[in-house]
């Protein structure tokens, strides 16, 4: 280190009795026009604005990890000539993000949140999209004797009677929703170290709850997309029923709360996820061989 | 191991087949790592030279203040800036939030502390001697500084380096700012976390082997500038 430095002491002593700066203005030419036609070369690529308008939708992990949502994305775009695109996140943030005017429509499912959303006027023209159901995964084993259960309620019992590892999002997905409500109308309240909360995504809590043979409650869709490609080995163990129905609702942010809001292309989405086509795309969307979505458009009001 | 090693093989036929989201995810990535890179280089390599150089009131105080934010928290500065760009935010009329743009900013705030705190040691470092003679030789304080400069400027590069390697490795902040729109956002980490969601570790891998790709292929290039 020294030798070096003591070196370069000496070059610059002697370039400096020869000529002050002389020495110097080259070499920084020189490193800076290296510099800047390196810039240059990379300038010309900053590409930004999108040629199409675009469209912003928040959706949930299950519509678009499905493979849903690029069966019908590409359709619309082409009809309308924009670029939808696609933010997947939990419930809570899609309509959260709805609600600070972030996005220009919402594809969600979580009732009792929309209903809220709605009632708050931060989202209009909500329309009934599709449904599946819920339901409740867990080892083949089934420790807890969930499989011989009639009610969710009673399920839910025998899980934490047996205290039999429970996996839940904890992340104010819609699903998560929906599990809190099943618990407290299954009137449990207190959990114990059985009760784990992960505060993440449906795939990760699915592949969670199989490497620890625990069950969880998932939408019927993502359970199914990851059993097709052999991610996880649960089984359907709890009982079917009305309380397990998973609608989901397309809704637009409200342009009175957002005027820069794209509500007329919005409501070109919805119009296109609630006509003929886009439900008959809906319908014939398969993974292996089963049908992941159930078009429900023509209940809606 | 063997589900990871077949997905790994599968992911890295659709790397070398050049699948065109691949190649989007890698060009995003290093598209926003660039101007990011270039940004906070901009802003703090002259931060660290005047931190190391300077001699002025609260001079340790500002040195304690960016170390600290050294350990700032991607999320925090994803949250941070989300408060500013989104619509509610100071900034929301610029529509920034959820554009390549978004993500480059929250880079620049993560990277700035660290090519800062990087070039000031690396000007630090720079023996004294060279200070001392270049001024009894009766140079300019200009010339005193560009002296120092040129002896600091292989820790200075190291300094860019590690801010490009930083940001096109990081996660939080592309995710909450970019919003992993394929195509337009989605870089390779983000892409790396959605498959590791979906369950395909091995693609994952694949992937996180080409982003190790782009950062080797860098500093090979910045070996290559440096020889002169």
């Amino acid at each position: 280190m020294k030798s070096i430095s003591k070196s370069w002491v000496v070059r610059l002593r002697s370039s400096l009795q020869n000529n002050q700066e002389y020495k110097y203005i080259p070499m920084a030419r020189c490193f800076l026009s290296r510099f800047f036609l390196a810039l240059l070369l990379v300038l010309g690529f900053w590409t930004h604005a999108p040629a199409q308008e675009r469209l912003k939708l928040a959706t949930t992990t299950s519509t678009e990890n499905s493979g849903l949502l690029k069966q019908l994305h590409p359709i619309f775009e082409k009809k309308n000539g924009v670029s939808v695109h696609t933010i997947s996140v939990g419930t809570g943030k899609a309509l959260r993000l709805g609600q600070n005017g972030d996005v220009d429509v919402v594809l969600v499912h979580a009732k009792k949140a929309e209903d809220m959303f709605m009632e708050r006027a931060y989202g209009v023209h909500r329309r009934a999209v599709m449904y599946n159901d819920f339901v409740i995964v867990g080892p083949a084993s089934d420790p807890a004797g969930v499989f011989r259960t009639f009610n969710v309620s009673e399920a839910l019992h025998q899980i934490r009677d047996s205290k039999s590892l429970w996996f839940s999002r904890g992340d104010d997905s819609g699903t998560h929703k929906k599990e809190m409500e099943l618990w407290r109308d299954a009137g449990v309240g207190v959990f114990g170290s059985w009760y784990r909360a992960l505060g993440q995504g449906m795939g990760r809590t699915l592949m969670a709850a199989d490497e620890k043979s625990g069950y969880t409650l998932t939408d019927r869709g993502t359970y199914i997309a990851l059993v097709a490609k052999g991610k996880i080995s649960l089984n359907i163990q709890g009982p079917r029923g009305e309380r397990l129905h998973n609608p989901y609702s397309v809704i637009a942010v409200n342009p009175k709360r957002h005027p820069h809001v794209k509500f007329g292309l919005a409501v070109k989405y919805i119009d296109f996820l609630v006509s003929a086509e886009g439900q008959g795309i809906i319908r014939d969307f398969r993974l292996m061989g089963k049908q992941l979505f159930y078009p429900n458009a023509k209940y809606s009001r | 191991m063997e589900y990871l090693l077949d997905g790994f093989a599968d992911g890295l036929m659709r790397v070398l087949r050049a699948d065109p989201q691949v190649m989007l995810a890698a060009w995003v990535t290093i598209k926003v790592g660039f101007w990011a890179t270039i940004l906070a280089s901009l802003i703090g390599l002259p931060v660290g030279f005047l931190l190391a150089m300077g001699r002025f009131r609260g001079r340790g105080f500002a040195i304690t203040l960016l170390q600290t934010s050294l350990g700032l928290p991607t999320v925090v500065i994803g949250l941070l800036a989300y408060g500013f760009l989104s619509r509610r935010g100071p900034l929301g009329f610029a529509d920034l939030l959820f554009t390549p743009s978004a993500i480059v900013i929250g880079l620049v705030v993560l990277a700035v502390p660290l090519v800062a705190v990087f070039s000031m040691t690396s000007v630090a470092s720079v023996d004294e001697r060279v200070r001392e003679t270049a001024l009894t030789l009766g140079a300019s304080n200009g010339l005193v500084a560009w002296t120092v400069l040129r002896e600091a400027r292989f820790g200075m590069m190291a300094a860019v380096l590690a801010a490009f390697g930083r940001v096109s490795s990081e996660v939080g902040i592309a995710m909450m700012l970019g919003g992993n729109i394929e195509g337009y956002t989605r870089t390779l980490t983000t892409a790396i976390a959605l498959e590791s969601m979906k369950g395909e570790f091995g693609f994952g891998i694949a992937l996180g082997v080409v982003l190790l790709a782009i950062i080797f292929v860098t500093n090979l290039l910045s070996r290559y500038i440096q020889r002169s």
